[in-house]
């Protein structure tokens, strides 16, 4: 990429940031909620897209991870009233540890067979939450304790240190996956997504890498999940069903997967679709779903990778 | 999305009035007038600005048919409520959102409701997991929370001081209530068969210590894993001496529950008593339930008319728009979840009683709302109460009333004991008034 390009590609990017962070201070408050829960999910999709969209693995059990730091998280608040940080470090972490099990033995497969296993293992997961529901309250879940939503004296509850805290992961998230997809590593996933017989055969261990891959994509998944527990203050069994590894999958082919702004402009379209299709009728469902079908007809590779296509061929 | 009366007829007026525009002018003022009557009741308040209630609504997902019948039931008693004068001279409208069955949508449309919709309090929601995925969010908005759950969350004190929980018992009344009855009645030893998650835990952890003080015995707890789809394996585990069979099974697959259980004991059966949960919105004469005829089930209201029911009993069945069956009066095959949703009834008729008994005016007022509401204790049957005389315990947040234990006869639930709310209460485990706003 030339460096021009890459400058502006670098604008692009630090400039939403900064736009976002300015939103906290001009929106209406529900949009301000809306925008802080979007953010927060929206890095979720930033780690289902370093697998799925930059190395190709399709997982169709990645809300295991995001339960895992939900869980990890808000267990050790409501158990041990352990504070923001370390309860949300703990679950991030429980997410790259289930990541490198998950990983070892899933990436044995490819394909089908990976989506398949990947939807097994999130289901494992989730019916161990509801098997040891004296610890994890069960499909009913738990309001996370306000101890362990207190950062620094500031209550985390609260309108704009939310919006902060989530902006602040978000915009990490986004310039961390905007670094990567530039790295070396990033360009070797690429290449395994695109033929991995060939990287193998440039000399790459794509074993190796895409183990990597998934670890980094889970640990991000997970650092989401524990943000949107302590942020919204509820763990529950549901965010680890079938449907939340959908969600994920959905942002990312909807935004664009394989472009670094996609998870995030997916996950906002999908939000105000729902949102303002609910506006218009009860069957709002059906609204959603003839966009769904005309987006994937008329702009296959998602709105952002429509834009790279037709505009920037250099968006990364 | 229901819309509102000031959102149908407020549209913009140009300068030169088309035909149709005038054509909706003249239908307004048509309408105005048919509505005098009513509307000359809220003259008299200070604002007619309609009071705004959030209603969650179970419209798509697993409660969907609660959720259907629950806004049934909301829009009967807020006809009721507005025919009547409304909230302190005021109307009373519903704003209705689907949360999807979901406890994340569930704290969005809490959201949606304090900002967008500007709604002066929310209502609604069974499930428990939407409730506890909901009520911080409704904590941290300041926002009037009314639940009709039925779940232990709030009076366990796992919530907070804005949720509420006054038209409907809790699960942990329920199944307490019940032991006299099992022990005396129908059998000393009992087998629990229960769904292995939360809801059965609930009645495993309740109705144990409740059998065991009625004197009686827990001779065996069976969990069934909730992707189970056959449970032949599971019935001989059932010990030979049980007298009493508890079974709380959900779900699509109750009735092969039912049915093979009735193929395994054949007619030989033990006693057996089942939560009406199991069934709500199932017609009791479908194919495979012919072996529940003669069983007993608890019914948190009787889904079927009784001979003796009261008038004001009959008059919320035709405002609700039920038979004698319990079915809807317009379609005989779409059955009710009686059971719950009399709960939103009379939750809206406390609403009302709490925001006339703290001069409610508007959203400044919510505090005075909760504390009003808190205030409450007996509530006499009648028709702002027709499931039964009730005491609301303002520390817990938490309503008790009467229960029913109904016998299948011929097909239909026949109401063969009442316990009364007396004989359903328990320790405080919370006292929310202690805690700030």
């Amino acid at each position: 990429m030339r460096g021009k390009s890459w400058g502006a590609v670098v604008a692009l990017h630090l400039g939403l940031v900064a736009v976002l962070f300015a939103l906290n201070f001009v929106l209406p408050v529900y949009h301000q909620g809306v925008l802080a829960r979007v953010m927060v999910l929206a890095v979720y999709a930033i780690g289902y897209n370093i697998a799925f969209g930059y190395t190709g693995l399709l997982s169709l059990g990645h809300a295991m991870f995001f339960a895992a730091g939900l869980y990890g998280a808000g267990l050790m608040g409501l158990h041990f009233g352990m504070a923001a940080v370390p309860a949300w470090a703990f679950g991030t972490g429980a997410g790259a540890l289930l990541a490198l099990v998950v990983g070892a033995l899933a990436l044995r497969t490819a394909g089908v067979s990976f989506m398949i296993v990947t939807l097994m293992f999130a289901q494992a997961v989730y019916l161990t939450i509801l098997y040891f529901g004296d610890i994890t309250h069960g499909d009913d879940g738990f309001v996370v304790p306000s101890v362990s939503r207190t950062l620094a004296g500031i209550d985390l509850s609260q309108q704009h240190p939310r919006y902060l805290v989530g902006w602040a992961l978000f915009s990490a998230a986004l310039l961390f996956s905007l670094w990567l997809v530039r790295a070396p590593f990033g360009r070797v996933l690429v290449a395994i997504r695109e033929n991995e017989e060939r990287a193998r055969l440039l000399g790459y261990d794509t074993g190796a890498r895409k183990l990597g891959a998934l670890v980094i994509s889970g640990t991000i998944s997970a650092a989401s999940g524990a943000a949107y527990g302590l942020l919204f203050g509820y763990v529950g069994a549901s965010f680890a069903g079938v449907q939340y590894s959908i969600f994920a999958l959905l942002w990312v082919l909807l935004g664009g997967a394989g472009t670094v702004l996609g998870p995030f402009v997916g996950t906002l379209f999908m939000f105000y679709l729902i949102d303002l299709a609910t506006e218009v009728t009860d069957a709002y469902m059906l609204i959603a779903g003839v966009v769904l079908v005309g987006l994937t007809l008329f702009a296959p590779q998602g709105i952002v990778g429509e834009v790279r296509r037709r505009l920037w061929r250099d968006l990364p | 999305m229901t819309d509102t009366p000031s959102k149908l007829l407020s549209g913009a007026s140009s300068a030169l009035p088309t035909r149709r525009q005038a054509l909706k002018t003249l239908a307004a003022g048509a309408g105005a007038a048919v509505t005098m009557p009513l509307w000359s009741r809220y003259a008299g308040a200070q604002s007619a600005e309609p009071i705004r209630i959030g209603f969650g609504k179970h419209a798509t997902g697993i409660g969907a048919a609660y959720g259907r019948w629950y806004e049934r039931t909301s829009v009967a008693a807020l006809a009721k409520i507005n025919a009547e004068g409304g909230i302190n001279g005021r109307p009373v409208e519903l704003v209705t959102e689907d949360d999807g069955t979901d406890p994340k949508r569930a704290a969005e449309v809490l959201e949606k409701f304090a900002s967008q919709s500007k709604c002066d309090i929310a209502f609604g929601t069974l499930f428990s997991h939407v409730v506890i995925g909901a009520a911080p969010r409704a904590a941290e908005l300041k926002l009037p929370y009314f639940v009709v759950s039925e779940g232990h969350h709030v009076a366990s004190g796992m919530l907070n001081r804005w949720t509420l929980q006054p038209g409907i018992t809790d699960v942990k009344s329920q199944v307490t209530a019940m032991a006299p009855f099992l022990t005396n009645t129908l059998g000393k030893k009992v087998t629990m068969i229960y769904p292995d998650y939360g809801f059965g835990y609930d009645h495993r952890d309740n109705l144990t210590p409740a059998i065991t003080a009625a004197g009686g015995e827990v001779v065996a707890q069976i969990a069934i894993p909730p992707t189970e789809t056959s449970f032949t394996k599971y019935f001989p585990k059932i010990p030979r001496d049980t007298e009493v069979i508890y079974h709380v099974m959900v779900g699509p697959a109750v009735l092969t529950f039912v049915k093979e259980m009735g193929e395994f004991f054949g007619p030989s059966r033990p006693e057996i008593f089942g939560f009406i949960d199991s069934l709500e919105a199932v017609d009791m004469t479908s194919p495979g339930l012919e072996f529940l005829e003669g069983t007993y089930f608890w019914e948190g209201m009787p889904r079927y008319l009784q001979a003796d029911a009261p008038d004001y009993v009959k008059a919320y069945r035709d405002a609700v728009g039920i038979d004698e069956n319990g079915a809807s009066t317009s379609d005989g095959a779409d059955v009710s979840t009686a059971a719950h949703m009399f709960g939103c009834w009379e939750t809206l008729h406390i609403i009302k009683a709490g925001m006339e008994a703290a001069d409610y005016k508007s959203t400044d007022d919510r505090q005075a709302l909760i504390e009003a509401v808190e205030a409450m204790t007996d509530m006499p049957a009648g028709p702002d109460h027709p499931q039964g005389a009730k005491r609301f315990n303002g520390k817990t947040h938490q309503v008790f009333g009467p229960q029913y234990i109904s016998k299948v006869t011929d097909g239909k639930l026949v109401v063969a004991e009442t316990v009364g709310y007396e004989d359903t209460l328990y320790p405080d485990e919370v006292d929310y008034t202690t805690m700030s706003f």
